[in-house]
């Protein structure tokens, strides 16, 4: 399972990408490996604030729909239209194609809050 | 069973193009002996024992006195005066009271559901698979049974629509049967995969699909109904509703264009946006790569082409009536 060190996780398995005050936000390898066959990406609305926590974008698979939960707070700047042509980028490409939306943070401190990839490793054992 | 070995779709399309192998020893086996067996099981099912040689079987319905299902099984007529019903896991014991509550002189009735293992082994090359593991065995013909010299029994049924048998065992050797199956050329099949095949096929699961509030003419399982073998369990209703017309039908649905896919309880709306059902079934088919489902709605409803809308997290997306099956297998016998 490929976890790169440049990322922080949130509990629930998504990853976060800092650079300045945008967070690209998608799922980690063990999310996709777990779901299988994504075939739909809900994407949220552009403008969008939400808070840690907040269901903001949906993946599905055959099996079942999931939530994908804001790792941190801020506004949606910018959605993947990728992902939702080609879902599959959530199994194959993860941690690149397969990002589904960017925040403005409110504060690049909260990043900090979230799991590396030590801890995240840790958690999915 | 598990929901998945690998990834849905990647069994099911094993099982469309060549052969899967499903885990179904939840499954229930009750076995109906005596002399008055035929005439008390056509009083309890709804369709017609009475057309079953030794070594046929059918699909039929275990009805209420309200003409709703309790249960969908397969009845193999094994011998003369001897019946082998494969029922619904979930059902065993409610289908097992319910039919003893009824019982008749001449007729003996045993739950025999702990003592077999049961594989369903599914797709274009599952005659070549049973071939390997038994060269010396020949495959009953379509929906028959055969008492295998092993102590096994092979009925060529199943829940996919595509060509294959169930086998049963006794339980100790279901393993070793299981793993001789695999190694012939079956690829480990589960839940999901047998949710999406025989959704894909329109077939109904209990329990979604069928319920004892609703009656298998509501359900478009008229066909095995027979109402002019005399008089069975729930036949008034069904005689009924068959003249007059069901007020609900079981709609086969797909989505027109692409979204999320559909599953059970999400609403059904009219092409206005009144919403006048929900999905007791739905998935998106990996054969067709399009949303489908089935859900009861008022007859007006339910003719094929009518356009329809379903509900997903608050957003509509168009869909129409259509045929079932949803998907026709290049290899079914």
């Amino acid at each position: 399972m490929n976890t790169p060190s440049n990322l922080r996780f949130a509990a629930s398995h998504e990853w976060v990408r800092l650079d300045g005050d945008i967070a690209t936000v998608g799922i980690s390898d063990h999310a996709q490996a777990e779901l299988t066959d994504v075939v739909f990406v809900e994407l949220p609305a552009m403008g969008r604030s939400v808070d840690a926590g907040d269901p903001t974008a949906v993946v599905e698979s055959v099996k079942a729909a999931s939530d994908i939960y804001a790792p941190i707070g801020g506004e949606v700047v910018e959605v993947n239209p990728e992902v939702e042509a080609d879902p599959s980028l959530v199994n194959t490409d993860p941690y690149g194609k397969g990002w589904i939306f960017k925040l403005q943070v409110k504060s690049a401190a909260d990043v900090d809050t979230l799991m590396d990839a030590a801890a995240y490793e840790a958690q999915i054992g | 069973m598990p929901v998945q070995y690998t990834a849905i779709i990647e069994e099911h399309t094993a099982v469309r193009t060549a052969c899967g192998i499903f885990d179904i020893s939840h499954m229930g086996q009750l076995i109906v002996t005596g002399a008055n067996a035929a005439s008390w099981l056509n009083r309890m099912l709804t369709n017609d024992v009475a057309d079953l040689g030794v070594g046929q079987g059918q699909y039929t319905l275990l009805l209420n006195e309200r003409g709703g299902v309790i249960d969908d099984l397969i009845a193999y007529r094994s011998g003369e005066a001897a019946f082998f019903l494969v029922v619904n896991a979930s059902m065993i014991d409610e289908d097992f009271a319910w039919l003893e509550g009824h019982l008749d002189d001449g007729v003996t009735l045993t739950n025999e559901s702990d003592h077999w293992a049961g594989m369903a082994v599914q797709g274009p090359k599952a005659v070549e698979v049973f071939s390997k593991v038994f060269p010396d065995e020949i495959l009953p013909p379509r929906n028959g049974i055969t008492a295998m010299a092993d102590g096994c029994i092979v009925c060529r049924t199943g829940y996919t629509g595509e060509d294959g048998f169930e086998f049963f065992s006794p339980a100790s050797e279901g393993i070793a049967y299981w793993d001789r199956f695999v190694a012939a050329g079956a690829k480990p099949c589960a839940l999901g995969s047998r949710d999406t095949l025989r959704l894909e096929m329109g077939y109904p699961l209990n329990g979604n699909d069928l319920s004892p509030d609703r009656s298998p003419i509501e359900a478009g399982l008229g066909f095995f109904c027979d109402l002019d073998k005399g008089d069975f369990m729930g036949r008034e209703t069904l005689a009924q509703q068959n003249a007059n017309g069901p007020a609900l039908r079981l709609t086969a649905i797909r989505y027109l264009d692409k979204g999320p896919p559909p599953r059970a309880h999400y609403p059904v709306a009219s092409a206005d946006g009144v919403v006048i059902g929900e999905l007791s079934s739905g998935a998106l088919s990996p054969s067709l790569m399009a949303g489908i489902g089935m859900a009861y709605l008022p007859a007006e409803f339910a003719a094929i082409g009518t356009h329809l809308q379903i509900e997903v997290r608050g957003k509509f997306f168009p869909a129409v009536v259509v045929k079932k099956p949803f998907y026709k297998p290049a290899h079914s016998i």
